[in-house]
């Protein structure tokens, strides 16, 4: 069975881009060849007008399963993946029961296998049951599977168990991905300190619960030359000081969301809860700030951070209500209406940002179009309208403030190993 | 009578008429409480449910005795805020009033925007009674009727509310229905007891107290809560009285007839004088009546479950 995929234009940056068209046998890439030049296969798909990309690789997101089926689980999840143009997704442990054993890790990978749409990647816990005090067993979860570590939705709290961490980590060139968040000055803050929380009387969390706790990770990682990736970086000062770790030679990454480009807290004035999220939306100069460290490639990867919680979980007081959105079908459309609409990044800029740069620092497969590879391959329209209703979602739950408004930039097909998972 | 609405959640946004209309009803409620019968039917055949998620007893039982002087029905229910996170939503608490046969809800709750949601979810009329640290319009409104009671006009007052301007409801209350009826209000605090930025939003914000109250019409001295200094946000609470407190030294600097203003229960001593409390320039006891006038004002005026 033999796919052409053509007439459409290549983006891939990390190797032949331009009007070439795809040929594909079984599961591999057969033959990259400039346009026109493969006529016969056994079915065509004609991507006039559509870039062609290396399937996106999201390295941070939540499938709630085993656990939370009710908010989403691995098969759901893994659809809206496909339907965002993911062919790979990575997601965090903490699940019910944590992920932090090979058990858990195992199972994730068994249910991906049976039921999912795109990749799986799991991300094994750093501490046993994200309690910030004993490690969990880095090589056993590494050999079963795990393709780095994070305590996402809270921090390593005490600096020295993170340091420990970030040694011993080393010894298995382990990534470490951290959500950073100094606990004591979040408190039970709900959105971010500034004029719209001061009016709206919602408890604020100052920027400097973020940056205090980036500062600490890029430190402990300098100090111990270890790697360290900070996960959803949301400010103006969190990109800056990414940008100084990354020019002394620290081994740091990272990755930011794209509601952090693509919203400020006034979304919050109304206590819409499809707002809230952890860290929380800040204002407009860390959304220019946030774009400005996506161009110069301070910040390395686009991540959603896909976070679905059920209605009624969201349907509560603002103050009570759970932190995230989900992320994985609009990433797309926000991206190109926000980044490449107005010209902050080129096409191939944000398929690194979205493709290459989360596979490579993952270490998994990835992040190109070429002769020989798995054919994992996004085709999207930038220029088609797209609506996102509550209907119209694969995922479970449907927590997003993006839904029911236009945006620009529809995923049309998403192929893993050559095997379509997702068409519109 | 004028266009019906259902709620009243808060005075952000609200236009100078519907306070002007709010305040001058409160004046015909004022002297039907007067009155030797001290009774009108307007309210008959109407239920009246009191909504407090946090202890109160000065707001619920003005609420109440307005509604009682309106021949309302009256309920009170006193949840705690726990079991809203343990177990019946405040949807379905709203749900179940409803039914019930509530046309107006009065509600008290520790978080901001809780009665904006029971509101949207309900046909009965949402009076926020305090929500968090949102809004506590009722008592803005008082605020403003007993300044006009004694000035006249709010227009071109100069009005400073000082304490802890970052937990109070009753601030950002006044800041917004005060700066919409065209007077001047300062907020004067701690720099931890300050929201940040909130003078961005058009606000008069200083952490110097003698400034503020300087040539004020009206100075409007916070409650102080003991916690905020296991908190941190303040180191002692003689620290706190000494340097933010009204006394008589600094009242002095205020206008010659300037009104002092608490909207209870107040500590004396410690964010007001005994001798300021007690003293002429205080109208902490008128401020009370005028909650109950206020209050019966709003009954009339909401359409109280038969959106109109």
């Amino acid at each position: 069975m033999t796919i052409l995929i053509q007439n459409g234009l290549l983006i891939n940056p990390r190797g032949t881009s331009g009007a070439y068209d795809i040929l594909i046998d079984g599961s591999k890439v057969k033959a990259v060849a400039p346009r026109g030049q493969i006529t016969a296969a056994d079915e065509v798909i004609d991507a006039s007008g559509m870039w062609v990309m290396p399937g996106f690789v999201d390295m941070h997101c939540h499938l709630r399963e085993p656990g939370q089926e009710h908010k989403e689980d691995i098969a759901t999840g893994t659809l809206a993946a496909a339907y965002g143009g993911f062919t790979a997704v990575a997601c965090m442990p903490n699940t019910s029961p944590v992920n932090d054993n090979e058990a858990v890790t195992r199972y994730i990978l068994e249910r991906a296998k049976q039921a999912g749409f795109s990749r799986v990647y799991p991300i094994a816990a750093i501490t046993k049951g994200l309690k910030g005090a004993e490690l969990t067993e880095f090589g056993i979860l590494l050999e079963n599977g795990a393709v780095a570590f994070s305590d996402d939705g809270r921090p390593v709290e005490e600096a020295n168990r993170m340091r420990l961490a970030l040694q011993y980590a080393k010894g298995f060139d382990a990534l470490l991905i951290s959500h950073c968040e100094d606990l004591t000055i979040a408190g039970d803050g709900a959105m971010n300190e500034g004029v719209t929380s001061a009016v709206c009387g919602l408890k604020g969390i100052s920027r400097a619960a973020e940056e205090v706790m980036i500062a600490r990770e890029l430190l402990l990682a300098e100090a111990c030359g270890a790697k360290v990736h900070i996960a959803h970086i949301s400010t103006k000062g969190g990109v800056e000081l990414l940008r100084q770790a990354k020019k002394r030679g620290v081994r740091a990454t990272g990755e930011t969301c794209p509601h952090y480009f693509s919203a400020t807290d006034e979304l919050c004035m109304n206590y819409d809860t499809n707002a809230k999220m952890n860290p929380p939306l800040r204002t407009c100069n860390d959304v220019e700030a946030i774009k400005q460290g996506l161009a110069d490639g301070t910040i390395d990867a686009i991540a959603t951070d896909h976070a679905p919680h059920a209605k009624d979980e969201k349907r509560v007081e603002f103050q009570y209500a759970p932190n995230g959105i989900i992320g994985l079908e609009t990433a797309f459309s926000l991206a190109v209406t926000n980044l490449i609409e107005p010209g902050v990044l080129t096409p191939e800029q944000l398929v690194e940002r979205l493709s290459c740069r989360p596979a490579e620092i993952l270490g998994v497969p990835g992040g190109l179009i070429a002769e020989g590879l798995p054919a994992d391959i996004t085709i999207a329209d930038p220029k088609a309208e797209m609506v996102y209703t509550e209907g119209s979602l694969h995922s479970k739950s449907a927590n997003s403030p993006f839904l029911n408004r236009p945006y620009r930039g529809k995923v049309i097909c998403t192929m893993i190993d050559g095997v379509v998972r997702a068409r519109r | 009578m004028p266009i019906k609405r259902k709620d009243l959640l808060g005075l952000r946004g609200a236009d100078a008429g519907l306070i002007a209309e709010i305040l001058s009803t409160a004046a015909d409620m004022k002297r039907i409480m007067h009155a030797p019968e001290r009774k009108s039917n307007l309210l008959s055949g109407k239920s009246v449910v009191t909504l407090f998620y946090e202890n109160s007893t000065r707001t619920r039982t003005s609420f109440e005795t307005a509604a009682k002087l309106l021949s309302a029905m009256t309920t009170g229910i006193a949840a705690s805020s726990s079991s809203v996170q343990k177990g019946e939503s405040l949807i379905d608490t709203g749900h179940t009033l409803e039914r019930i046969g509530a046309d107006y809800i009065v509600i008290r709750h520790p978080v901001s925007g809780a009665a904006k949601l029971l509101a949207e979810h309900v046909k009965a009329s949402v009076i926020n009674a305090g929500d968090g640290t949102n809004e506590h319009p009722t008592q803005a409104l008082l605020d403003m009727y007993t300044m006009k009671e004694r000035f006249g006009d709010l227009k071109g007052l100069r009005v400073a509310i000082v304490g802890d301007i970052l937990h109070s409801r009753v601030a950002r209350s006044n800041l917004w229905g005060l700066t919409a009826m065209g007077a001047h209000v300062t907020l004067a605090g701690p720099g931890t007891l300050l929201p940040v930025e909130l003078e961005q939003a058009g606000a008069k914000v200083t952490t110097d107290v003698r400034s503020a109250v300087r040539d004020a019409d009206v100075v409007m001295p916070l409650r102080i809560q003991k916690e905020r200094q296991q908190a941190g946000l303040i180191p002692s609470i003689r620290e706190y009285a000494k340097f933010y407190g009204i006394d008589g030294g600094v009242l002095a600097l205020a206008k010659p007839n300037a009104l002092v203003m608490h909207p209870g229960p107040i500590n004396r001593g410690v964010e007001i004088a005994g001798s300021v409390a007690d003293g002429p320039a205080s109208v902490i006891n008128d401020q009370v009546e005028n909650g109950v006038a206020v209050r019966m004002a709003l009954l009339t005026l909401l359409s109280g479950g038969s959106a109109q």
